[in-house]
């Protein structure tokens, strides 16, 4: 009989994210689905109100690690934990979100209970009793359906997979573990968490939209001249009225490394592509952007596409947008801002 | 002794502008004409390779190993280009490197060679690699690598790595949301499982190429086998997108008309 674990850290006001409450739907579905026995791991400084949701989830079982060292994103104090909270659960089956945090020590916990990994999945069934799930492989280029017979097997679930469980219950039965962490486990001091310099808050995870500005925004215009500072201006009004998420292709986040005119704003965080970030949103809208493979595997996850450009014959235009809008992004967005208001 | 001893892991992945179809073969799927498709380095491993090679060049004593797992003929491809770019010392091992690899089986060789490395000091090794891979993408190998040879210090997404007076090594890493965590650690052994950093791709330089294939070729010709099981995994299907969709080109539509169009989207 299966064992499914749910395993999280903490947010900071102790409640569950978002990702990680999806996470628990799908253990709870799992466990269901399954017969299996349904306990919960948790790691933070204080998990009061996070034990009450899984407790609502039907957690037969808390197991708590709490205390202002788990309270912090760290390999060695996090591994620790969880593996505490591993040799007391025994579970067959781990589920956790894949957020950053639990996606720096899952395959370090995995290798330590001798265990097998799958990461980022994005949905899951019951075949004759048998769990099987569903992740993608060359960066969404190739998407697999797998099952393991190796347990433990730990899992991550990836943003957007379900719908986040939500509710509240007094815990059932808590059991909370003292992890004995010496010197060498505390070597790394977390010193915080802050924005990239210059860069502001422009990723937004949950925005409904993904604005993607791509090289075109600081190559020279009709007039022969860039035009960067104003291109940087129609790009953060419309962010502005809109709160959409920025995002930027490979070439443009570059272009600062190769000596020619950047958008400040820009970093390596808001690339999305085959080497940046594959991000979950309705809606996107791409512009100055060629739309070839490379960038476009990021858009896996974004339902609805449009794109500008000028090239009639880029990549949007060959089954990777709704709509190719074949226009100057310059004018079209001056425009888009005005009747969007201040 | 001073320095670093910088070992990188990384592979070769199929270049990201070929169409890749999956395939059934006799350990599950496996891409169509894999040992024909157009190789490069994979990409966040290479820019781990160029922050560690920055890192050595920076401190004096210090060394550079790159552990690579694949065919053998795709090895020597790519090294050709990486192999001119950063001064290095190949250890290679001759196995498969696809996506469909199990990650725990690919983790073992890669620490047996690691751990097998004659002259590694493991008081001194920073481990880097990418933090996830363009294959399999699970940014689980390289966290079960640092396992096998007990390192607990480690980081992941990685953009920026500088040595402080004491020693201390201050690393960026990724968080969720667009921002940045920042840490201290006391010091090696220490993993880094690079995001982009912020190191451009060095330009060839063909005296580093004639150094390096000295020692490159002949690693190359003594690549033992590595047999990666698969351990419990099994495929039921693996498939590409056949989703293609049918985008309406709107050409000569004035500008106002667009901004209008545009914008009911948006708000519908």
């Amino acid at each position: 009989m299966e064992n499914v674990l749910f395993l999280a850290c903490i947010e900071p006001d102790g409640s569950l994210g978002k990702t990680a409450r999806e996470t628990l739907a799908i253990a709870r579905q799992a466990a269901a689905e399954l017969g299996a026995e349904f306990c919960a791991g948790l790691i933070g400084e204080h998990c009061e109100p996070g034990s009450r949701t899984a407790a609502a989830a039907g957690c037969a079982a808390l197991y708590l690690v709490e205390g202002s060292a788990f309270g912090i994103s760290r390999y060695a104090t996090d591994s620790a934990a969880a593996e505490a909270i591993a040799r007391a659960a025994r579970p067959t089956l781990v589920f956790a979100p894949a957020v950053s945090r639990v996606s720096r020590f899952i395959a370090g916990l995995a290798q330590r209970l001798n265990g097998r990994v799958d990461t980022q999945i994005t949905g899951l069934a019951v075949h004759d009793g048998q769990l099987v799930v569903d992740r993608w492989f060359y960066r969404q280029r190739i998407e697999a359906t797998l099952t393991r017979t190796t347990r433990p097997w730990l899992l991550t679930v990836a943003p957007g997979t379900m719908p986040a469980f939500d509710g509240d219950a007094a815990p059932t039965r808590v059991e909370r573990i003292a992890v004995d962490l010496p010197e060498s486990l505390q070597r790394t001091r977390v010193e915080g968490v802050q924005a990239p310099p210059g860069a502001g808050q422009t990723v937004r995870p949950d925005a409904e939209l993904l604005f993607v500005a791509g090289a075109g925004w600081t190559k020279p215009q009709r007039d022969g001249q860039s035009h960067v500072e104003q291109a940087a201006q129609l790009i953060l009004g419309f962010l502005d009225r809109t709160q959409a998420s920025l995002g930027g292709s490979k070439s443009l986040v570059d272009v600062g490394g190769e000596g020619q005119p950047v958008l400040p704003f820009l970093t390596h965080l808001n690339q999305v592509g085959q080497t940046g970030a594959t991000p979950r949103h309705p809606k996107g809208l791409a512009t100055c952007c060629h739309g070839e493979e490379p960038h476009v595997v990021g858009w896996r996850f974004i339902n609805e596409r449009r794109a500008i450009n000028l090239d009639p014959n880029c990549g949007w235009a060959r089954g990777k947008a709704d709509v190719l809008y074949v226009a100057d992004a310059f004018a079209v967005m001056r425009k888009v801002n005005e009747l969007l208001g201040g | 002794m001073s320095g670093y001893h910088v070992v990188v892991c990384g592979s070769v992945v199929p270049d990201p502008l070929h169409p890749l179809e999956p395939v059934t073969g006799p350990n599950g799927p496996e891409l169509k004409n894999e040992m024909i498709l157009p190789a490069v380095f994979d990409p966040w491993a290479a820019h781990a390779l160029y922050e560690a090679a920055h890192l050595v060049q920076s401190v004096p004593g210090s060394r550079l190993w790159l552990v690579s797992i694949g065919p053998r003929a795709k090895l020597q491809q790519v090294m050709m280009t990486i192999g001119q770019k950063v001064v290095l010392q190949l250890v290679a091992l001759d196995g498969p490197a696809g996506g469909f690899v199990d990650a725990a089986a690919t983790a073992e060789a890669l620490a047996d060679a690691i751990a097998a490395i004659d002259g590694l000091d493991r008081a001194r090794l920073v481990l880097c690699g990418g933090w996830a891979s363009a294959s399999r993408g699970a940014g689980a190998v390289l966290q079960m690598v640092g396992e096998h040879l007990g390192i607990v210090d480690q980081f992941q997404g990685v953009d920026e790595l500088a040595v402080q007076p004491d020693g201390a090594l201050r690393v960026v890493e990724r968080a969720d949301g667009g921002l940045n965590q920042v840490s201290l650690c006391a010091g090696p052994p220490v993993l880094l499982g690079w995001a982009t950093g912020n190191r451009p791709e060095p330009p060839n330089n063909p005296q580093i190429g004639m150094q390096n294939m000295r020692g490159v070729m002949p690693a190359l010709q003594k690549a033992r086998p590595a047999q990666l099981g698969m351990d419990g995994l099994r495929y039921c299907c693996a498939q590409a997108p056949r989703r293609r969709r049918e985008t309406r080109i709107v050409k000569d539509m004035p500008v106002d008309e667009i901004a209008r169009e545009i914008v009911a989207w948006i708000r519908g």
